[in-house]
């Protein structure tokens, strides 16, 4: 009896902290979520109630989708992330499949080689990457973003994904080599299909930090027609910041992407890091 | 390397499986790195670059204002990493701690919910929490009088003396679901045996997590907080979508990326000097490899007897 009203109270006191950490982490979100749907002068009267029929009000994105472009700002930044995470994914499972399925001189080395880039951030190479993009033509090009992109997520990808192919069965590797095939489409057939859900984990981990960039579009491709969400909504809530209405519905509207993508990948991301992917 | 397989005498296809990884990480990544840490050593005169050898940082050591900015911005920085490792860290262990324990009920609802801050860009959370403490919408002021808390209010972010303290909160309450996921996968690999040994042992509840489980997270903390030191030597967004490039009130909250940013791309009457720039990348490489030192030598090789 005593033990288990112990552990009762333990089991609120656990569930209390954890809501109160919910609601702190969830509020801010709420608040410019709800608000964006509000006219201005409620915006201002009763911040913390929910639209109703006499507050709500569309106007601030009437405004967002007047001035800014954001389809393109969306499109670029889709197209961005995307091919970098191909590449990535493509180069880094191949990198990983020859360090942890060849023995070959100097391998060790290129592992230690390819997994520097995992605790130096590519941003403090930053001045000379500009001049290269200068040099190359690539200035205001969603290339160059791309490129540096597929840098920055290749180590850890390389890191993460030669762990999880030490642990597919030679013996299914081998039986593809007496039946003759290339050590390609052992590769591709054999090899890639079953570190899929390593490869999802390595995906989710290298899309949100693109995805949420601002420092190289800021740098590489300020343009009007090369700019992604993250930059857009930047530039255009720093123009209108005394329209709240317009600034609310800006970041709402950055926030549903990526929060509609993190719902759909948050099993797959939290099995990742619990399955040891980071340990 | 011929001898190594006999059938196949010249293994290409491992050059074809390393190559395109290789060639883009060095060509993007590496040899920028070396570019730039090249470039801190010369100077643009009449349009041509001289080798000056140290002379950039000899002007950003040794010029009275440039020393001061980067001293400043270091110390900054400095401080911004100690309340994370303060505030984050613990919060986060918390929170995977309670997380953890058996039977919890809604857990992945939690666990879902409280990440999602760390999703979001550095944008949407600098503007998010400039709007919420901003003095004229008034939602920080009425939530502190819900509580009657209210002439604790300041305009936090406009102050010299709090804002750089504000936002290390705002970042640690974006990021503080990054070592809470981490120690959480690490809790999760203690094998059941060692806890239900310390169950036998009369070992439960708090005592437990303190004598048991914390010491065998350990090198996982340590992971964290290298992740945190490298993330926050690196910090820029956050502080240039809530304060901009100048880093205001008066470079309160200045950091050295944001001291970079202004270098190497000029602000208001100051012109942008690349040089220079390498200069603060080059120190900002040497502070943040001092740091992975630290950890890779002096605290990973202790910590690796407890692991399994």
């Amino acid at each position: 009896m005593n033990h288990s009203s112990a552990s009762f109270g333990r089991s609120v006191a656990a569930h209390s902290i954890l809501l109160l950490y919910t609601v702190i982490a969830l509020f801010p979100v709420f608040v410019i979520v709800i608000n964006s749907f509000k006219s201005r002068k409620a915006i201002f009267r009763s911040p913390l109630s929910l639209p109703d029929e006499q507050t709500f009000s569309l106007i601030g994105y009437q405004t967002v989708l007047k001035q800014g472009d954001f389809f393109l700002y969306f499109q670029n930044s889709l197209t961005v992330t995307v091919m970098s995470l191909f590449l990535v994914l493509l180069f880094g499972a191949m990198a990983a499949f020859a360090l942890s399925e060849y023995r070959f001189k100097g391998n060790s080395l290129m592992g230690l080689y390819l997994a520097l880039g995992i605790m130096i951030p590519i941003r403090l190479g930053t001045v000379a990457i500009l001049k290269l993009m200068v040099a190359s033509g690539l200035v205001n090009t969603l290339t160059a973003l791309i490129l540096v992109y597929t840098a920055q997520g290749l180590p850890l990808a390389v890191f993460i994904l030669s762990e999880f192919m030490r642990n597919v069965s030679d013996d299914l590797k081998n039986a593809g080599r007496i039946d003759g095939l290339s050590e390609y489409r052992i590769f591709f057939r054999l090899v890639l299909p079953l570190v899929r859900p390593a490869m999802a984990t390595v995906a989710v981990f290298t899309m949100i930090p693109i995805w949420n960039d601002l420092w190289f579009p800021l740098i590489l491709a300020p343009a009007e027609e090369t700019k992604t969400v993250t930059l857009g909504a930047q530039v255009f809530i720093g123009q209108f910041v005394t329209n709240w209405n317009a600034v609310l519905a800006a970041l709402s509207l950055a926030i549903v992407p990526v929060l509609v993508l993190y719902l759909i990948f948050s099993r797959q991301l939290i099995r990742g890091i619990t399955a040891g992917a980071v340990k | 390397m011929a001898q190594v397989d006999e059938k196949k005498p010249r293994r290409w296809h491992i050059a074809v499986f390393l190559a395109p990884a290789v060639l883009v990480y060095t060509a993007i990544m590496i040899l920028p790195l070396f570019g730039t840490l090249q470039l801190s050593l010369f100077k643009e005169i009449d349009n041509n670059q001289v080798f000056v050898g140290l002379q950039n940082f000899r002007t950003l050591f040794g010029d009275e204002r440039w020393a001061a900015s980067f001293w400043n911005a270091l110390q900054n920085n400095t401080v911004f990493f100690i309340i994370h490792m303060l505030v984050q860290n613990p919060i986060g262990i918390l929170l995977a701690a309670l997380l953890s324990s058996p039977k919890l009920r809604l857990r992945s609802f939690y666990r879902t919910a409280i990440f999602i801050p760390t999703i979001l860009s550095f944008v949407i959370v600098g503007f998010a929490w400039k709007l919420i403490l901003s003095p004229i919408w008034g939602i920080a002021p009425d939530l502190l009088q819900m509580v009657g808390l209210k002439s604790l209010f300041a305009p936090w972010l406009g102050k010299e003396q709090y804002a750089l303290v504000t936002l290390s909160l705002i970042s640690v309450w974006q990021f503080v679901g990054i070592p809470m996921m981490l120690i959480y996968a690490a809790l999760l690999s203690i094998p059941d045996e060692v806890i239900e040994a310390a169950e036998c042992d009369g070992i439960t509840g708090f005592s437990q997590f303190w004598k048991i489980q914390l010491p065998l997270i350990l090198p996982s903390i340590g992971i964290i907080s290298v992740l945190t030191f490298v993330g926050n030597f690196n910090a820029f967004d956050l502080i240039y979508t809530a304060q901009g490039a100048l880093a205001g009130p008066n470079y309160s909250t200045d950091v050295l990326g944001t001291l970079l940013y202004r270098t190497f791309f000029g602000f208001q009457l100051q012109l942008g000097d690349p040089n220079m720039g390498s200069a603060i990348a080059t120190a900002m490489f040497l502070v943040i490899l001092i740091g992975v030192c630290i950890y890779l030598f002096g605290i990973q090789t202790r910590l690796r007897r407890y692991q399994f």
